[in-house]
């Protein structure tokens, strides 16, 4: 196999995806891939994910939880695309926001809480659970899950990668480098880009001239696809069509995914100084959440005898993982020092010798 | 193995690993077809082909990038940077991520690449292919850093680099690469990164360096052997980790202490092994600790006139042995 084969042709960008619109209906002429008892799941996903959030809001105020990016407004991207990968082979690289991708793609919910609440041991992710480390550094994750879904070809291993990225990311110049590179290897990659409109308070307008991100892949020589990104049944669609697409060589491919930050960047941010009143109710009326609740009610099989019954155990599932958590043992100070280097060197155990009985130095 | 210059070392040395674990792959500009501009990896394409010898778009971040992701998934990759000069835009790939990327999942994932970068002066590169760029990085834990000054050295030292389980960057000073020949052991040759090397014995004081200043070291101590004074040369061969026993011990024996690099002195790393020999050698020292280095002007220059002042040379290096020798 040669990771140097001729470019796809440069596809015009299809017009914007769309299967479950705001009211709840189907769109006119959309086939949607899910089915009810699918829906269902996803639905109970991005309830969980909504809720988790809303918990671990309530918590950072009380200053019981980190600093926290929510990805409220943002469930159906988070939820439809992780369920497009296959969690035994396929490789999640994420970005910040999409906690609970990383979660339906294997990470206990209570490692990543415990991660959150700087713990150690039980922050480390299970061997076999194929997620990357959340990522701060804002883009640096796109040339290395190139890099991996590079070598999952060479390895000559039928697995793709999805990664993660925002609008705000999109400007970075590893934005360019890793899909630039994934274009010419031909790499089994997904890019989702959720376009929430902000990058803190930076909006969608200033940060590209472009009118479209997905008009961004033909510059790469590969396949572009903008969703409505709360329209978890599109979503699921269009990511489900890039996997297959990589997943048979036919190379990467970048999903512009439009959605809104129903929230703030992070629990320091308020979003009122920066942000019209009037987009976030709009973004309101485009709840990911609720279009699915009122799609499923109209078919008899959502009511709130079901949300409530739901919630309460969506709620306590929560509750497990942050008492679980929460109670995993304190790291040490001198712990610190640990996983510097396979082999601590010389100065690594002379320092931790002088910060455990001052014999170093 | 034979006689080889330090270029045909380093080729040596990726062709061995190549063919001893098919997961040892090379990416880089011109790496490939061309086998690099200074004939690094001259063969390797025509031998492993192009799914193990990458030839990458000019994008030094996404090379390094591209080297982490497929680490994370068990290959090796071996990364060049072509000119160290150009290595500033993979900084945060290298520090922020290759070099974190074990702390910061607490052991769970590692980054086992190799970043090959050909750095140093006097060569005529001007402000762009002449940057000594080693301070950057031996300043950051969960990188090794690793300077070789002889053929030998570089074999068995990358040999060893590519098989380390952590981040290594590699500088190969382009003067050195064709500069002399060694005999470089045959079998499966390595060295441990961490010890360094003492080139030549001496009892007056000790010069402490790396790369291409190595052998102009030697050159002025052997200058002032004529003229009776005794000069010890330590190579350090690797700045992370850093030989701290063997700089100690030198300086106890000799008194005197001189760090000689052609980066530029304010910030270099010959600060840090002055600042180590100052605190824990303080009782032996005889002298101040003297720094031999590049003026603090922003790049190496073009013309030979002030190329010529800007490096340290073995004239330079021996009058300053003189004076401290003499304090």
């Amino acid at each position: 196999m040669s990771p140097r084969t001729a470019p796809s042709k440069n596809r015009a960008v299809q017009a914007r995806r769309s299967v479950l619109l705001a009211d709840g209906t189907i769109a006119h002429g959309a086939r949607p891939r899910m089915e009810e008892e699918f829906l269902l799941e996803a639905l109970r996903w991005m309830m969980k994910s909504r809720l988790y959030d809303q918990k671990v809001i309530a918590l950072q105020r009380q200053g019981l939880f980190g600093v926290y990016s929510p990805g409220i407004g943002q469930e159906a991207c988070i939820i439809g695309s992780a369920m497009a990968v296959d969690p035994v082979r396929d490789w999640m690289v994420p970005q910040y926001r999409e906690l609970m991708a990383t979660v339906h793609h294997g990470l206990p919910l209570e490692v990543i809480t415990a991660q959150y609440l700087g713990k150690i041991g039980p922050a480390r992710i299970p061997e076999g659970v194929k997620v990357l480390p959340t990522q701060v550094s804002i883009a640096a994750q796109l040339p290395q899950a190139t890099g991996l879904a590079w070598g999952l070809r060479l390895r000559r291993q039928d697995s793709v990668v999805i990664t993660y990225v925002g609008d705000g990311g999109s400007s970075e110049g590893d934005f360019h480098e890793g899909l630039n590179l994934a274009g010419v290897t031909r790499a089994p990659i997904v890019f989702f880009l959720s376009n929430n409109q902000w990058a803190i308070s930076t909006s969608r307008k200033v940060q590209t001239a472009t009118r479209n991100f997905a008009l961004r892949a033909a510059g790469y020589g590969f396949e572009g696809v903008e969703v409505d990104g709360n329209d978890v049944m599109a979503v699921y669609d269009v990511t489900c069509e890039a996997v297959e697409r990589a997943r048979s060589g036919g190379g990467p491919s970048l999903i512009a995914a439009e959605t809104y930050r129903m929230s703030f960047h992070n629990t320091t941010d308020n979003p009122s100084r920066y942000q019209d009143q009037k987009d976030y109710d709009e973004a309101r009326s485009r709840d990911p959440i609720e279009r699915v609740q009122k799609y499923l009610a109209g078919l008899g099989l959502w009511d709130a005898k079901r949300e409530a019954q739901w919630t309460e155990e969506i709620r306590e599932e929560n509750e497990r993982a942050m008492k679980m958590a929460t109670e995993a043992p304190a790291p040490r100070p001198e712990d610190v020092f640990a996983n510097v280097y396979e082999e601590p060197p010389p100065r690594v155990i002379r320092q931790r010798a002088d910060l455990v009985d001052g014999q170093g130095g | 193995m034979g006689e080889m210059r330090m270029i045909e070392a380093v080729r040596a040395a990726i062709t061995e690993e190549m063919e001893r674990d098919e997961r040892v792959l090379v990416m880089g500009e011109d790496v490939g077809r061309k086998g690099g501009v200074f004939g690094a990896t001259d063969g390797l394409y025509a031998r492993f082909g192009e799914s193990r010898v990458l030839d990458t778009p000019l994008a030094e971040s996404g090379i390094v990038g591209i080297a982490i992701g497929a680490a994370l998934n068990g290959l090796i990759p071996i990364a060049e940077i072509q000119f160290a000069d150009f290595i500033h835009p993979a900084f945060d790939q290298i520090v922020s991520e290759a070099a974190r990327t074990r702390y910061r999942t607490n052991g769970d994932y590692s980054v086992p690449i190799v970043i090959r970068a050909p750095f140093g002066g006097g060569v005529h590169g001007g402000l762009y292919h002449s940057q000594s760029i080693e301070a950057f990085y031996a300043h950051v834990p969960g990188l090794k850093v690793v300077v070789p000054s002889t053929p030998s050295d570089a074999h068995g030292l990358l040999k060893a680099a590519i098989r380390d389980p952590d981040p290594v960057l590699f500088l190969e000073h382009k003067k050195v690469y064709r500069l002399v020949t060694e005999e470089v052991p045959d079998g499966d040759h390595l060295l441990a990164i961490g010890p360094a090397a003492v080139r030549r014995e001496g009892t007056k004081l000790s010069c402490f360096a790396w790369g291409l200043m190595t052998h102009y070291c030697l050159q002025a101590a052997q200058e002032l052997e004529s003229e009776g004074v005794s000069v010890e040369v330590v190579d350090l061969r690797t700045l992370a980790p850093l030989d701290r026993d063997t700089i100690l011990e030198s300086v106890r024996r000799t008194g005197k202490a001189m760090v000689v690099h052609e980066d530029n002195l304010t910030g270099g790393f010959g600060a840090e092994v002055a600042a180590t020999i100052a605190h824990h050698a303080f009782d032996s020292l005889d002298g101040p600790v003297v720094r031999v280095a590049a003026p603090d002007v922003p790049g190496m220059p073009f013309n030979t006139p002030q190329e010529d002042f800007f490096m340290p040379s073995p004239d330079k290096i021996a009058e300053a042995m003189r004076q401290l020798a003499a304090y």
